[in-house]
């Protein structure tokens, strides 16, 4: 049990630490230093930077020094929770990003529990009614939850809304609660936005994991541990649900730790669509504007929550199988 | 044997619609059990001996189901015996586990691995009993040293990986019994574990027949179990019983041109080096193409009648049992 | 499973056949029956029919921008006039002048027919080297801002059909491209994990789970728009391919690490070994071919998945960039609920995006049933 958390422990370093790289890639693949580039946005809107300011910059991140430096210093910069300055808003990059990534969190963890309660039922439904209609029905869903990618889906919901009811879907909060500090009014009416978004998002994943526990109960369903169950006198209903359920409900657990990354991955995209206060459209805004520190520190920081996520995935699954607790070596 | 039998299977018949035709995995067998006695059930595999094992329960899965015959148990009052096949689901529910219990072949695989073995031992007894928690645990873990687990109070919280084949055997039977069953249906019981495993299991099973009066139905291919284990004999061939009767009879005078080819491909230490094992010429027919008439006729060394290749032979009654074969009479025209 | 392999009757030759067929074969025939299976291969089919005929199916320039025709509605092509005789036509266009503004508005004149004639002469384009102007349909004498408007126009006057014949070639190469990098980085990673074991595989393992816990969009945005902006269209093309390609390879080195480790344990590989073939002849004579169709079926999974990856960039502005046209490009239009308003026909890319990644789906799932019957 130890061996496993730390294992996966082991590995959520590895990831996040291959995901810094990748930030910092990110951050310094434009041409030219992002001094330079700090310099010329800042002419650019009217005030200039001295050239002993550029100076302390390009010292403060070591800029010129061998790249593994630059890296140890943007590194322990980040670790100390100093982001670094967006260039296009001209303030740090926390205060830029704010609540948005506390969104994008409370968006893709409400799909993530959305997937669970969909795909669990329907999944058990399909598999114990094997061909029935409700089973051609939740397949037929199913595959176009996996035919239509998410921000299609979006597009033609927010469409159909307006064309025919007339309503503009989008956004989290209505206009007067948007920018109003936060009250219980306000939660209320983000709890009235959330659910369509989220359902958007959930539904490819809900799609997937529905084919996966269908396929593994029926496998589940044919297992002789179910006759002995049978035989001693169980119900159908509970023989069901105790056994080949509770087997199956295994690899649907070790799949969910691959759900948050693409739920993460997938909110971005969806919100630039229905216009959500996430951090994707910031950061397809700061990587067309070439705001290169605002674009690392977010892909850095989703990076990083997936890994977390993923990491409470793992400690779910190892809740739900014993062998795992168990394990000897 | 004037005593009535505990239970009684008259002419079942059970089937599997596939999309290449109808299987008749039963077809019309019939057998009786007795407080205190074994009956074995043989037969080469895909015989029928599981899914009867399986009508009698009333568990037979899709697309499979029981379409004919009567299946009858004597209360444990002794009143008239009622058809298992004409309960309703409910009731039927009440007789798995407290009336006719199972064990079965594979005892890793017939196990869930995400629960203790208390926690699946005393389902039962919570469903059927109506104990506490902790009055179940206890019985479960009396039930564990009966059946001869050692350290029964930790072994109830293990899981089954965690234990080896032959005990995991052991607290399936400790399962089986858990709501003191009149009727233990045991399916190929020994068959996956090693010889010295096997003797240890059969022995227990024939102490608690003894200490309990229990009926076993011992479902096996294995002939030197029979021998071993049981007092009476059905041969199964293809969905029928070919004969049936008691134990000694049957080894000693084998009526069936099948028994006789079952017992000849037993090998024994006293055969001479380097002989041939006899087999069985042939092998079991698809199960969709069953052979007209026999069943056994295509591999018959003895099948002389027209009859054999035209229509299946009755049961007949011949020295002290019942058997399916032309040779012992039942000839269409032949008595009429 | 298999009662079909055996004889039934007299069809003793039937058994032979099936005794000596390939696994390939034997792959065949089972998803043979799988009709769903074998109409989405032909709908799969019939898109790269369109990918490769791309601009003998267009009809008009697919750069070509005119402000005159902005936003033109959908014009069917009528295949008789009103007296009931066939002369294929569209309807002309006028312009009128705005009473208020005095602007000049384009507006489909349902009096002017302009006929249209079949494998007639349109737009130069050239195809496999050969330079032609060569159409499935071209108007006959057009005046200036005709055209044939199937699905309309956009914003600057291209019209969407031909935009979209183009976009077909563009998304479903891109797909094929980035495939066969994934394909080349699993089978050679998958194949050396399997073949070496030991630290090579933990290595390549761990790294499989590392990229699969790692968010791709945001990832590939930031690589894509890493991409200097005065790098021609094929080059971006290229780059964004490997980008998707090197996130998108773990799935296919899964599969093939888990066939190669489960037939290694099959007794055909160990008669082969004890008959003293080499190890390369073991895995391309004996290997391979029994995990040739499971390959197959990763693959036209994976497909679907580099198109949506590919269509989801260059949505964001992120990805292929204009002048390319991809139908992530042609959707990036749609993007505003002003323009979709205005214009809805130009979420007509949607249409090709969805069947495309159904048809991929089933043909996938009938491969890999064929395959694999147990699995």
């Amino acid at each position: 049990m130890i061996n496993f958390i730390t294992r996966r422990l082991l590995l959520g370093v590895l990831t996040v630490w291959m995901i810094s790289v990748l930030s910092f890639a990110i951050i310094q693949l434009p041409p030219g230093d992002f001094v330079d580039a700090y310099v010329a946005n800042l002419a650019a809107s009217g005030s200039s930077v001295s050239a002993d300011e550029a100076a302390a910059l390009r010292k403060l991140y070591g800029l010129g020094q061998p790249i593994y430096i630059q890296y140890g210093k943007w590194i322990t910069r980040i670790i100390t929770g100093d982001l670094g300055e967006s260039m296009e808003w001209r303030r740090p990059v926390t205060e830029v990003i704010g609540d948005r990534i506390w969104m994008t969190l409370l968006l893709s963890f409400a799909a993530l529990i959305l997937t669970w309660g969909l795909a669990l039922p329907i999944g058990i439904y399909s598999a114990v009614r094997q061909y029935s209609f409700g089973d051609y029905l939740f397949t037929l869903i199913g595959f176009i939850g996996i035919a239509v990618p998410n921000f299609l889906l979006a597009l033609i919901i927010l469409y159909t809304a307006f064309k025919v009811f007339g309503l503009s879907v989008g956004g989290l909060f209505s206009a007067e609660y948007a920018l109003a500090p936060w009250s219980w009014d306000k939660v209320k009416d983000l709890a009235w936005h959330l659910p369509l978004p989220a359902i958007i998002l959930a539904l490819s994943g809900t799609a997937q994991l529905i084919r996966i526990m269908r396929a593994n109960l029926l496998d589940e369903l044919r297992r002789p541990y179910v006759v002995t169950a049978r035989a001693k006198g169980l119900s159908e209903w509970r023989t069901i649900l105790k056994y080949p359920v509770r087997a199956a409900l295994n690899p649907f657990a070790s799949n969910m730790a691959y759900l948050f990354p693409l739920l993460i991955s997938g909110s971005v995209i969806i919100s630039i669509v229905l216009g959500l206060p996430t951090v994707g459209p910031l950061l397809v805004k700061a990587l067309i504007a070439q705001d290169m520190f605002l674009a690392g520190s977010i892909v850095l920081l989703l990076g990083v929550l997936t890994v977390i996520g993923t990491f409470i995935s793992d400690l779910v699954l190892m809740w739900v199988d014993p062998r795992l607790r168990h394990q000897m070596d | 044997m004037a005593e009535t039998p505990i239970l009684s299977v008259r002419n079942l018949h059970t089937e599997f619609a596939a999309p290449e035709g109808t299987v008749h995995a039963v077809d019309g067998v019939s057998f009786d059990v007795f407080k205190g006695r074994t009956l074995g059930v043989v037969g080469e595999s895909g015989c029928g001996k599981s899914v009867t094992a399986r009508s009698i329960l009333g568990i037979v899965e899709r697309p499979g189901r029981v379409t004919g015959g009567e299946i009858l148990l004597q209360p444990a009052d002794g009143g008239t015996p009622v058809d298992l096949l004409k309960m309703s689901p409910w009731d039927m529910r009440a007789v798995r586990g407290p009336e006719i219990a199972l064990v079965f072949q594979e005892p890793m695989a017939s196990f869930s691995q995400y629960y203790t073995i208390g926690n699946q031992i005393m389902e039962g007894i919570r469903l059927h009993m109506g104990l506490s928690a902790k009055a179940a645990r206890a019985r479960a873990i009396d039930l564990l040293d009966m059946v001869g687990v050692p350290q029964p109070a930790r072994r109830v919280d293990e899981y089954p990986f965690q234990l080896s084949g032959g005990l995991r055997q052991r607290v399936m039977i400790a399962m089986a019994l858990s709501c003191d069953p009149r009727v233990l249906i045991a399916d190929e019981p020994t068959t996956a574990l090693d010889v010295t495993t096997q003797a240890q299991i059969l022995d227990l099973l024939r102490e608690l027949q003894q200490k309990r009066g229990l009926a076993i139905i011992l479902i096996t291919h294995d002939m030197g179990v029979i021998a071993e284990m049981a007092h009476d004999v059905a041969v199964m061939y293809l969905g029928r019983a070919v004969e049936t009767g008691a134990v000694k009879d049957i080894f000693a005078a084998p009526q069936h041109p099948y028994t006789r080819a079952l017992l000849r491909s037993i090998p024994t230490v006293m055969a001479k080096p380097r002989t041939r094992l006899p087999t069985i010429e042939g092998s079991i027919p698809q199960p969709f193409n069953r052979p007209v008439g026999c069943a056994y006729h295509p591999r018959c060394t003895e099948a002389v009648f027209a009859a054999c290749r035209t229509e299946p032979p009755p049961e007949v009654g011949v020295a002290g049992r019942n058997v399916r074969c032309y040779l012992h009479g039942g000839l269409p025209g032949a008595r009429a | 499973m298999f009662s079909f392999l055996r004889a039934k009757g007299p069809a003793l030759s039937k058994a032979e056949r099936y005794a000596q067929a390939t696994q390939l074969q034997l792959t065949w025939w089972r998803f043979r029956r799988h009709r769903l299976a074998m109409i989405s291969g032909i709908v799969v089919a019939l898109f790269y029919v369109i990918a490769i005929g791309a601009d003998f199916l267009a009809t008009t320039d697919p750069h070509a921008t005119d402000s005159r025709t902005s936003y033109i509605t959908p014009q069917p092509i009528h295949f008789f006039e009103d007296d009931g005789s066939f002369r294929p036509h569209v309807s002309g266009l006028k312009g009128v002048r705005d009473p208020k503004t005095f602007k000049l508005i384009y507006t489909v004149d349902p009096n002017r027919h302009v006929p249209v004639d079949f494998l007639a002469t349109g737009y130069e384009y050239s195809f496999l080297g050969i330079t032609t102007t060569r159409h499935l349909f071209a108007l006959r004498d057009p005046q200036r801002g005709d055209g044939i408007f199937i699905l309309g126009t956009d914003q600057l006057g291209r019209d969407v059909w031909s935009r979209l014949m183009v976009a077909t070639r563009v998304s479903l190469t891109i797909g094929l491209v980035g495939v066969t990098i994934s394909l080349f980085l699993g089978v050679l990673l998958g194949g050396i994990s399997a073949l070496y074991g030991g630290w090579v595989d933990t290595v390549i393992q761990r790294t499989i789970e590392v990229i699969r816990s790692m968010p791709t969009i945001p990832l590939w945005l930031g690589l894509a728009a890493a991409l200097p902006n005065d790098w021609s269209v094929t080059a971006v093309y290229f780059s964004i391919t490997i980008i998707i390609s090197l996130l998108a390879w773990t799935d296919l080195a899964r599969v093939v690490r888990g066939k190669f480790l489960s037939l290694r344990e099959e007794e055909f590989v160990m008669a082969a070994e004890l008959a003293g073939a080499s190890t390369g002849r073991i895995i391309f004579r004996h290997m391979l071919p029994s995990f040739m169709s499971h390959i197959i079926a990763a693959v036209s999974l994976a497909l679907p998945a580099m198109i949506i990856s590919e269509t989801s960039l260059s949505f964001l502005g992120l990805g292929l960039r204009p002048p390319a046209i991809s139908w992530g490009i042609l959707l990036q239009d749609a993007q505003s609920i002003q323009s979709l308003a205005l214009a809805p026909w130009l979420l007509a890319a949607a249409v090709p995006v969805i069947l495309v990644i159904l048809a991929f789906n089933f043909l996938g799932d009938g491969l890999r049933d064929a395959a694999d019957p147990y699995g």
